[in-house]
């Protein structure tokens, strides 16, 4: 009879002495595998009685099952070893950067404009557009500006050469036009802005031959001068997002307009740096007022109807005020390094129950 | 418009602050621009009184003095000669800020001996010149007091008149809308004649052609003679300087001082130099032309007014007199003129010859018309009593202009216009307050403006007048009426943009905004090259301006690719190599209003991989930019599959290396590198690989009526992948090998891509081999290895048949 507590001994000795996964399979496969020496052993009860074979067979079967079981934990532990080997070796340096991805920006011109037009699109304003080459007629004559008017000389327009019919186009001077064109191809109630490039033939520290306005125009039978302060001030105070943005009307000439009315913001100067709100100064952001009877006239509507009023400013006025930007003519340069700091992510997309600025 | 506070005060009786005063102006439209108090610049003077002056004990040029400053003595060393015992002198202690340095005073000592305060001199306070020694206050100055106080100082006030106000270029028509505005009283102005002791020697004529007869319709004068032309009074001399004028001689002056006190522009000729006995105002003819006072010379044209002797003109009406007949010193006789000249053709005039004057200044703004012989006789008076002499009658020739209007005025357009409630007596205050005269109640009255103010023509004027002298401030801010619910209101192609814009720059781009000019030269680089010559000439012709700020910003821009790439170029000298810009704008294809159109390019420029540890860096080419192009389609809501690639794009791109994409015959966009020519021109390296999208070439997504998407139909089957590769010409087009595998079973191939592109030896010369992974889609089953193999077979046959190419082996 063979001394099965040996082979039990023998065998989980040389298990746990199993140094790999494949020694330990061959381990398995001399043990238990078919012609594993346990497993001629179960063989060989069959060559046994009844009686004595039954009490073999479950002596064998525990050996079998201790066996079994040596194996398995063994194989446990070389996994874990071998898996713990592993992740040791795959060690990676987490301080190395990680793979490079360009990250876009918003021009801040964009960005205001859609900070705008989602002000606007509140209050039920829809947005126009018209073209930067225009002629005489709707840059100044429809907007009640004559040739000889001493206004126009408040204009420094470009001009493009003469016409075979001897007149001349231009470069829109302001986005006043949009308002002509869409008086002309529209019928009141009209709510419109209409924000765009505009040009003036001036340029130095403060002036660029090209920046942007956002025009403003309501008509219908009933609007008057208080809802134009009441839209300006709401406008305003929405959009530089601070608690109170106090909001002055001082009286001005336009041409188009009649009253007409400077638009200015409070704002304070404390250690060189403005802020706008409350505050003791006063900051100038556009011009307003009630449309002229005599565009709406050039309009072909009846100024004892129809009546309204029209407002501009400056897109990188507003831009530079809201966010401090210091310098008008930077927004032209394309300099990659003022584009990053000072434009958008893409993501920063204004709406109004979000907030327009991060 | 600068003028004194004590100035405007001789019209305007008020108790008015410089503040309330100040402010007010800026609420009345006369906006404040600045103030000059020179008050400002003297606070913590005070009067000193000097008890003794001693020889200081280690100086023999310094004094010691002691000095009362009212309650307390100080010890002051003082230079100045003429520091003396009893002296009333300006005292300035440590802290106050002396004007000429701007720095605040330190105790001092001085040759070993302390220094308590310093005595000032008038240029110290920036007031005159004089520094010859201390200011000697006078005797009864009272010790202690703030020196501002003591002094005589007049603030000067700068205010912006707005085209519309020529009434309030004289100081009288400020003075009017203040006290209009409830800020004190207008005071009486005397326009008395001034009887006349013998006839003007010299006649006034009008001779104008019937229809420039609104040139001239009055001109009024009178000679003045045994007149003094010397030095003007202080009083007059310190006003003109205030406002920044120099004063020259008497006559002169007094011709400044009535233009800036009255609006009324006047002019003084010396008879002695005028030739013939009538000045007559006319057209200028050919030919002459006119030595000005500014030194300058100047053809006339028939269509300019001009003042003329028998000899020829003597003034540019309206705009400047002319040098030989002016007043100098020795003018002992004058001729005082005072006309209305037309605003259109004097303001024509002064633009076409290019003289800027006060007198033009106001003309062309608009000269009160019944104010012209009220203006003569105040000069005159002034010239008499300054000057001396004796005045004759005045001669007049024509007559005052028509300038009586009536407007028919309803009081309830100030409510519905102006959306604030004025009384009717208020509103008819305001208006009298202003010089209109209004007759009539209730309903709808009649206001007739007085002279001054051509710029009432009708009721929405005077509703502006009545606002604005109640106070825009007091308008009720009214919310407008909006919709209970904001429906969106961007128009389909506002909202591509913006969809483009936000994509562009999540893909890593920097957006950008660029002129909408460039330089000519670079523009024809631009221009399509499908046209002619001639037409390119004629292109480029249109869109050049008249009158550009420089030679750079000269011609609008036909593509914006330009423009980008000098920007990349800028920045590449600012060692920002690798960049992608984009900008949305327009471009500009002829001359005329709506010739643009509105265009999203973008450029890549330096890596499109940068250096890094992980990764391989490649320059950028045609394909970052053809992703940039199908990105910025796909945002804009269209299916970039729906549009054919056709190689090669126009001039400016890279011929080998360049693509365009087309819907049907129309071009929706290029894409590709930049031609190399084309960047030596600009003087940017390359390469950059731009792209070119025209928004408004894109189709108009289909309207439907809801929102609802189609049912998702997911095949519950694997999809079975096949790799295919083929050896074909090297011009054959990977699309074709594409498009072919696409069609060989449009229901079971599911997608198509290239993953392998070769050319070299293995496939020979002017060959390549395209290798393409078929993603096959079962419908109803899984595919049986023959069912593969038959369709494996057709996409072959349709590659081969289509490419004339080979299956690699």
């Amino acid at each position: 009879m063979i001394d099965l507590d040996q082979v039990r001994a023998e065998a989980q000795t040389s298990i746990a002495a199993a140094a790999s996964l494949e020694a330990l399979e061959a381990l398995r496969v001399s043990l238990l595998g078919k012609k594993g020496s346990i497993s001629l052993l179960m063989k060989s009860l069959g060559d046994m009685g009844p009686e004595e074979r039954k009490a073999a067979g479950q002596q064998l079967n525990l050996v079998k099952d201790a066996v079994a079981a040596a194996l398995d934990g063994r194989k446990a532990d070389l996994e874990r070893a071998a898996l713990e080997e592993r992740l040791a070796r795959e060690r990676i340096d987490v301080t190395l950067p990680a793979r490079p991805e360009a990250e876009g920006r918003i021009h801040p011109i964009a960005q205001v404009m859609d900070e705008m037009t989602a002000i606007f699109a509140q209050m039920g304003f829809s947005v126009a557009e018209g073209p930067d080459i225009e002629d005489d007629f709707h840059n100044f004559t429809a907007l009640n500006i004559p040739l000889e008017h001493p206004a126009r000389q408040m204009h420094d327009t470009f001009y493009f050469g003469a016409r075979d019919d001897g007149s001349r186009h231009l470069l829109r001077t302001h986005t006043s036009p949009v308002q002509i064109r869409t008086m002309l191809a529209s019928k009141p109630p009209i709510r419109i802005i209409a924000p765009g490039r505009t040009y003036r033939c001036d340029s130095d520290m403060t002036h660029t031959p090209m920046f942007h306005q956002i025009e403003g125009l309501v008509i219908d039978k009933a609007t008057h001068m208080g809802h134009l302060k009441g839209c300006l001030m709401e406008f305003v105070t929405t959009f530089f997002e601070v608690e109170e943005v106090p909001v002055r009307f001082r009286p001005s000439f336009f041409p188009f307009t009649e009253p007409s009315a400077e638009v200015d913001i409070g704002c304070s100067r404390q250690g060189g740096e403005l802020k706008i709100g409350k505050g003791s100064g006063w900051l100038e952001i556009g011009g307003s007022g009630m449309v002229h009877p005599n565009v709406l006239k050039a309009c072909g509507l009846d100024p004892d109807e129809y009546q309204g009023f029209a407002f501009g400013m400056g897109v990188e006025r507003m831009a530079m005020l809201k966010y401090g930007i210091p310098d008008l003519r930077t927004f032209f340069e394309s300099d990659l390094r003022w584009l990053k700091h000072y434009g958008f992510l893409p993501l920063d997309v204004p709406t109004l129950s979000g907030g327009l600025t991060r | 418009m600068k003028f004194t506070l004590s100035w405007l005060k001789q019209h305007l009786e008020t108790d008015a602050s410089l503040e309330e005063i100040s402010a007010r102006l800026t609420m009345l439209g006369l906006e404040v621009e600045g103030i000059d108090n020179p008050a400002d610049r003297l606070k913590g003077f005070v009067v000193g009184h000097v008890l003794e002056a001693d020889k200081h004990p280690n100086a023999d040029r310094l004094k010691l003095c002691k000095v009362d400053a009212g309650g307390t003595v100080l010890q002051v060393v003082c230079g100045a000669p003429n520091a003396r015992a009893g002296l009333k002198v300006i005292l300035a202690q440590p802290g106050v800020v002396i004007p000429v340095t701007g720095e605040p005073l330190k105790k001092g000592k001085v040759r070993d001996v302390e220094s308590q305060a310093m005595m000032c001199s008038w240029r110290e306070l920036l007031i005159g010149e004089d520094h010859d020694g201390i200011v000697e206050l006078p005797a009864d100055a009272p010790v202690g007091a703030a020196l501002a106080d003591v002094l005589d100082l007049d603030p000067v006030i700068e205010i912006a008149i707005t085209p519309n106000r020529a009434d309030c270029l004289g100081v009288r028509g400020v003075a009017r809308d203040l006290a209009a505005s409830g800020l004190g009283r207008l005071k009486p102005l005397d326009t008395a004649p001034v009887p006349g002791r013998f006839p003007s020697p010299i006649a006034v004529a009008l001779d104008f052609p019937p229809e420039a007869a609104a040139a001239c319709p009055l001109f009024v004068g009178r000679v003045i003679r045994g007149v003094k032309n010397g030095e003007s009074p202080a009083w007059l001399k310190d006003r003109l300087t205030a406002i920044g004028l120099r004063p020259i001689s008497a006559l002169v002056d007094i011709t400044n001082y009535v233009t800036h006190d009255l609006a009324r522009p006047l002019h003084v000729f010396d008879t002695a130099c005028l030739r013939g006995a009538t000045l007559t105002a006319r057209l200028a003819r050919t030919g002459e032309s006119l030595a000005a006072l500014n030194g300058k010379t100047y053809a006339l044209t028939d269509d300019m007014t001009v003042i003329a002797d028998a000899a020829g003109p003597d003034a540019i009406a309206g705009i400047m007199g002319g040098e030989a007949t002016g007043c100098t010193e020795a003018t002992t006789t004058l001729f005082l003129e005072a006309a209305w000249f037309d605003p259109v053709r004097t303001a024509t005039t002064g633009r076409k010859l290019d003289i800027l004057s006060d007198a033009r200044f106001r003309f062309e703004r608009g000269v009160d018309p019944a104010f012209v012989r009220d203006g003569a006789e105040i000069a005159t008076r002034l010239i008499l009593e300054i000057c001396g002499g004796e005045a004759s009658e005045l001669v007049v020739a024509g007559a005052e202009p028509a300038w009586r209007k009536s407007i028919a005025f309803r009081p309830a357009r100030v409510a519905a216009l102006g959306g604030i409630a004025v009384a009717p007596e208020r509103q008819a205050d305001i208006l009298r307050g202003l010089g209109c005269a209004v007759e009539g109640h209730g309903d709808s009255l009649t206001v007739a403006p007085p002279a001054w103010r051509a710029d009432l023509g009708g009721e929405h004027d005077l509703v502006e007048e009545i606002i604005r002298i109640n106070g825009y401030d007091l308008l009720p801010a009214t919310p407008l009426p909006r919709p209970s619910m904001p429906r969106p209101l961007l128009t389909p192609g506002q909202r591509r943009a913006s969809f483009v814009r936000r994509q562009l720059a999540a893909r890593g781009m920097v957006e950008t905004v660029t002129w909408s000019f460039l330089p000519a030269r670079q523009a024809a680089l631009f221009v399509p090259e499908t046209l002619a010559e001639a037409d390119k000439a004629a292109l480029l012709a249109g869109l050049t301006l008249a009158n550009p700020i420089s030679a750079d910003l000269d011609c609008m821009r036909p593509s914006l690719i330009a423009n980008l790439a000098a920007a990349a170029g800028r920045n590449a000298d600012r060692g920002q190599k690798d960049l992608a810009l984009f900008e949305i704008g327009p471009q500009f294809d002829g001359p005329e209003p709506g010739q643009q159109r509105a265009v999203a390019a973008g450029l890549r420029a330096g890596r499109a991989v940068p250096r890094h540890w992980a990764e391989k860096s490649r320059a950028v080419d045609a394909f970052d930019a053809k992703a940039d192009l199908l990105a910025a389609i796909a945002a804009a809501g269209a299916n970039p599959d729906s549009f054919q690639v056709t190689a090669g794009g126009p001039a400016w791109y890279h011929p080998g290396r360049s693509g365009s994409l087309k819907l049907g015959n129309k071009v929706a966009g290029f894409f590709g590198e930049l031609h190399p020519a084309v960047l030596a021109a600009l003087d940017v390296k390359g390469p950059l690989a731009a792209f070119e999208l025209f928004l408004e070439a894109l189709p108009a997504a289909k309207a439907k009526a809801t929102k609802a998407r189609p049912l998702l139909k997911s095949s519950a089957l694997q999809a079975v992948d096949r790799d295919f590769a083929f050896v074909v010409d090297r011009d054959v087009s990977a699309d074709t090998l594409v498009r072919a595998a696409r069609n060989a079973d449009k229901q079971l191939v599911a997608g198509v891509t290239v993953f392998d592109l070769y050319e070299g030896p293995h496939v020979g010369e002017g060959r390549k081999s395209l290798a393409l992974q078929v993603s096959l889609q079962p419908q109803d089953k899984t595919f049986t290895d023959a069912e593969i193999e038959a369709i494996s077979a057709r996409i072959v046959a349709a590659v081969v048949k289509a490419t004339g190419g080979s299956l690699r082996g």
